[in-house]
């Protein structure tokens, strides 16, 4: 068994209105340090397979089909034993 | 309690520990229950009594002074007792609504909060077999200055849209006042109509013996258990301990449940169904074998469970959201199940009517629970509470509150000022983020004095508002209760629709306290009173006691949602000003009334005093002129005068088509008070010039004090009063200071 | 002539739309539900608006999955007109039937009022019945109506003018040089956040909506008579 740890976040060059906001209130808040702050989704995924190769191709494909539109985000994901 | 490794009290220990008073019953009661069985209670047997005997489902505190209420009339279909009350409005069609309060939950977490009391409201609707056409709400917060109070404004109207967007229900209209007394314990209020037709009305009955009782939407999870308990207790440090996991609202699973329930209602296979609200599982299933005179028999190994190991007590007392409980004939249910599932809903047949008037509840294959129905529902205690006048009451009777305000030299600052409270100023800031026109069927969006929704294929249209003026009604409860009748009614009215019922959500602080009491009690009467004279009896509604934060009371607030029936759409009219040169008549008389008054609270601080008389009288009378001038079609704009008064209604009128107006009143009072006194059962009218002298005439004949005061046309608002400029402004400055307020206090 | 509104579990204007082919076009319009899997019998197909699987991931995201897509994209294909509005827009993107994305709202929330719109190609099927550069008062309700596509697809819309309306005066969701709606390069697909179907009778406080119904019927009734002459 295995689990699929995902993120996904707008692009860098996609204007992100909510970690901006985010950034407003740290600052507010005197946490003068913060550059940027970016949101985005974090999914875990449960897979029912023992193979670890098959696994990442069929995240990456799950990723590109659906949980990322690659249009306007990024995606990562790390595998990890569930 | 809710935890894994917590192991249930024994009947024993229950009694010896006293461990029900944890979970909200009294000594008392408890006994009761123990002479009602004949035994000890086990824990989920004490659980079920714990809920059904709350406040919340039971009205213990409430139930001899709601009998006050008119509920009867020649047009109502279904009274208070259902999931909602019902209306004819004739075609065989009816409108079914209902308002209910969601306060305590959103106190604690505002989006959720108020996201799952719109999807408690529109299950109630639905459940009639209704289609569900409009939303509206009611809500109270504090002065907008703190950051709390922020967050719990933007997060309450968040929740609502979130909730009303996804669903797909127009919120059209609502109410949203400001006031310190709401500071730690903020009014939700929602309401939903639906419209139905007469065959299609269902009840939450549990009837026909050996029909299987049928299980549909979310899972059950721990959420919320003990909601119904938690709302009849009153806002403290320890509650933040005590809160049940919040529920979470899923509007999606709702829109699924919605589509579902009413295509099932269309196959006519449907007995009774009700929705899994507060006290979930148990007051669905108590109160529909209740009504039937039946029992019910579930085993709870089959209810779709959404966390493992779950307790039948946790079961029971769950409020987990979007969830419903539907008899069907026996023989039908695969039926029903393959309807469920085509619309992707988990559904289970988890149990069946009996003829043995009993509860009866497996669990892991043993009896859990086995109780009388009856004396779940119907035999909570009555409480009959002392009541006492309140000191501040007699203490009013000698303020003078014009007295206490000196006239301020330029009235123009403080007609903007007004303009800029957060209770007068535009709420466009709220309901810009609420979905009003989805379904295509909202005439008079918010902003006006009602909402009007179109009943599609028909000339007809209905008229939607809340209202409550809590000062008012803090200041004296019988006349604030009448107001807010008569104001709801006026609004309907001026919309061109004539009133048909109201639904009311009675927010107070603890029944326990004598004053409290006295405040519900007189709130009552006056509502009663007011309901009798204007024809619109109480069709449900529901009791919110415990309003309190660290001892303190909110305002006594008993919210009216009143729907009015327009017989033709010609007759939509709104409060806006429609053409440069109308007539502009002001119908009403004006005393010098401040007490409680807008004008009041910005000029001193806090109110005082009696509010504003009100002569139901009068008020039938102007009301009538009204819609009897609107249905022969000769009025071009109608408004309620209400906070600010006549200088605010003006205003208002203006601002919709940016129309200015020229208006010159005679009188004795001070310009000041004339200007802002909040004397009831006033409208301001604009009519075309040729129609005034019939419109003059026929208010003549009503015997309704009436006076064409000035035109519309320009882009000022200018008041002389006995000759002298009052106010001139434009009405740029005046809508900026109106429409930025809310904005600017948000940030 | 034959309309379809598709409706997914969670649509929610679909009634607004079908309301609006009924009053306005006058012609035979079917609710069609989204596990469909034959839409030959349409010529117009239209997508309403809504939150067509709650929309928790992305709005539309799941929809574009739905058995009666491949239909969709099979009838765009033919030529046949398809028109997505708000949550349909959001959908057509998400199928790739049209370029770009709808991002959430740059004030975070969601927005309902009137909005001027102007019509920046009044050459479309959906749009003839307006004048070029007329501004118009159409509803919007949404909270991801803010358009986004890189520099190239813009150039591209520019090039092909497929930018059919514009916002006009207020951008009331910070979407990219105020685009509205746009539509494929062959103009017969056409997505737009505004909702024309919600202001199709003066009651509704706009009926400027009711020319892109009216557009329509004349579009088809003209390649109708073309194709008879043919």
């Amino acid at each position: 068994m295995y689990k699929a740890v995902v993120y996904v976040t707008l692009r860098q060059s996609v204007l992100d209105p909510q970690g901006h906001a985010v950034k407003g209130a740290l600052h507010s808040l005197g946490f003068d340090e913060v550059k940027d702050v970016r949101i985005g989704r974090y999914l875990e995924v449960e897979l029912d397979t023992s193979d670890l190769s098959k696994a990442e191709e069929r995240v990456s494909e799950m990723c590109e089909k659906l949980l990322a539109n690659t249009v306007i985000e990024d995606y990562r994901f790390e595998i990890v034993e569930g | 309690m809710s935890k894994l490794t917590h192991k249930e009290p024994t009947a024993e220990q229950i009694a010896e520990e006293k461990l029900y008073r944890e979970i909200g019953l009294t000594d008392e009661e408890y006994k009761s229950v123990v002479n009602i069985l004949g035994r000890q209670p086990n824990w989920t047997e004490t659980g079920l009594y714990s809920v059904m005997w709350s406040e919340h489902c039971s009205y213990k505190n409430s139930r001899p002074v709601l009998r006050r209420f008119p509920t009867t009339g020649p047009r109502v279909l279904q009274g208070p007792g259902e999931g909602a009350g019902i209306v004819d409005i004739g075609d065989n069609q009816a409108v079914v609504f209902k308002i209910e309060s969601h306060n305590h939950p959103s106190a604690i977490e505002p989006y959720q909060g108020a996201a799952t009391g719109v999807g408690g409201i529109i299950r109630d609707v639905f459940s009639m077999g209704a289609r569900p056409v409009a939303l509206l709400n009611s809500l109270r917060f504090g002065e907008l200055t703190t950051p709390r109070v922020k967050y719990l404004f933007e997060n309450v109207v968040a929740g609502i849209a979130g909730y009303g967007n996804c669903i797909g229900i127009p919120t059209v209209g609502g109410e949203v006042n400001f006031d310190p007394t709401y500071e730690g314990n903020p009014l939700v209020n929602a309401m939903c109509v639906g419209l139905i037709d007469h065959d299609k009305i269902q009840k939450g009955v549990a009837s026909g013996i050996g029909n299987p009782v049928i299980y549909v939407g979310a899972s059950t999870g721990r959420d919320g258990i003990h909601g119904a308990t938690f709302a009849s207790e009153e806002l403290n440090e320890e509650s933040e301990k005590k809160r049940p996991a919040v529920q979470v609202g899923d509007p999606f699973m709702e829109k699924l449940l919605l589509e579902a329930c009413l295509e099932l209602i269309d196959t006519g296979i449907v007995v009774g169904i009700q929705d899994m609200g507060a006290a979930g599982l148990t007051c669905s299933s108590a109160e529909m074998a209740s009504k039937a005179g039946n029992g019910i028999e579930m085993n709870l190994d089959l209810v779709p469970q959404r966390e493992a190991g779950m307790s039948a007590y946790e079961m029971m007392l769950s409020e987990s959201q979007e969830r419903m409980l539907v008899v069907v004939e026996k023989g039908k249910e695969a039926e029903a199940i393959a309807l469920f599932d085509k619309w992707g809903l988990a559904s289970a047949v988890v149990g069946k009517v009996t003829d043995d008037g009993l509860l009866r509840l497996l669990h892991h294959g043993e009896v859990v629970a086995e109780v009388p129905v009856k004396t779940l529902a119907d035999d909570a205690p009555v409480y009959h509470r002392p009541s006492r006048v309140p000191a501040y009451y007699e203490a009013n009777a000698k303020v003078d509150p014009v007295a206490a305000i000196s006239e301020p030299k330029d009235l123009n600052e403080t007609l903007k000022a007004l303009l800029a409270q957060p209770t007068v100023a535009s709420k466009a800031w709220v309901y810009e983020q609420y979905d009003h026109i989805v379904r295509a069927g909202t005439a008079v969006k918010p902003g006006s004095d009602a909402a009007v929704v179109m009943v599609r294929g028909t000339r007809k249209a209905l008229a939607m508002s809340t209202d409550c003026n809590g000062r008012y009604v803090y200041l004296d409860p019988q006349v604030g209760g009448a107001i807010a009748v008569a104001e709801a009614a006026r609004n309907v009215v001026c919309s061109g629709a004539e009133p048909l019922a109201v639904t009311d959500c009675l927010n107070f602080g603890s029944p326990e306290k004598p004053e409290v009491f006295w405040q519900f009690e007189k709130a009552v009467d006056g509502m009663s009173e007011a309901c009798l004279a204007l024809n619109s009896p109480v069709i449900g509604g529901n009791v919110s006691f415990y309003n309190e934060r660290s001892g303190d009371a909110i305002y006594p607030t008993p919210t009216i949602g009143m729907v009015g029936l327009i017989t033709d759409v010609d007759h939509i009219t709104t409060q806006h000003f429609k053409a440069e040169g109308d007539v502009v008549i002001l119908l009403g008389e004006t005393f010098a009334e401040l007490g409680g008054s807008e004008y009041q609270k910005y000029a001193t601080g806090a109110i005082s005093g009696r509010p504003p008389q009100l002569d139901l009288k009068k008020e039938a009378a102007v009301q009538k002129l009204v819609l009897d001038a609107i249905r022969n079609g000769l009025v071009k704009s109608a408004h309620d005068l209400s906070e600010g008064g006549l200088g605010v209604a003006l205003a208002e009128a203006c601002f919709g088509e940016n129309i200015g107006a020229t208006v010159s009143l005679s009188s004795d009072l001070r310009a000041d008070v004339l200007l802002f006194s909040e004397s009831q059962s006033r409208i301001l009218i604009s009519v075309a010039t040729e129609k005034a002298d019939e419109v003059l005439a026929l208010a003549g004949e009503m015997g309704v004090p009436a006076q064409a005061i000035g035109q519309t046309g320009g882009e000022q608002l200018v008041v002389n009063i006995n000759g002298v400029e009052a106010v001139h402004a434009p009405l740029t400055a005046l809508k900026a200071a109106w429409k930025d307020a809310i904005p600017c206090l948000i940030g | 002539m034959r309309v379809a509104v598709i409706v997914f579990p969670g649509s929610n204007a679909d009634v607004d739309l079908y309301n609006a082919v009924e009053d306005v076009m006058g012609v035979p319009v079917d609710y069609v539900w989204h596990a469909e899997n034959d839409l030959s019998r349409y010529d117009v197909i239209l997508l309403p608006g809504g939150f067509s699987y709650g929309d928790y991931l992305r709005c539309g995201a799941v929809a574009r999955f739905s058995p009666v897509m491949e239909q969709v994209i099979k009838a765009a294909e033919q030529g046949k007109l398809v028109m997505g509005i708000c949550n349909g827009f959001q959908i057509l993107t998400e199928a790739g039937l049209l370029p770009g994305a709808l991002l959430r709202n740059r004030s975070l929330k969601f927005r309902c009022k009137l909005s001027a719109l102007r019509v920046e190609n009044n050459d479309t099927a959906f749009t003839r019945d307006y004048a070029a550069g007329e501004v118009i008062q159409i509803p919007i309700a949404h909270g991801e109506g803010n358009y986004y596509c890189d520099e190239e697809t813009l150039e591209k819309l520019k090039a092909n003018n497929q930018i059919v309306f514009r916002y006009h005066g207020e951008n009331p969701n910070g979407s990219l040089e105020d685009i509205a709606g746009i539509c494929n390069e062959k103009g017969n697909v056409l997505g737009m956040m505004p909702h024309p179907e919600r202001a199709v009778h003066e009651w509704m406080s706009s009926a400027d909506g009711r020319r892109m119904f009216t557009s329509i019927l004349q579009t088809w009734r003209e390649r109708n008579s073309v194709q008879a002459h043919s």
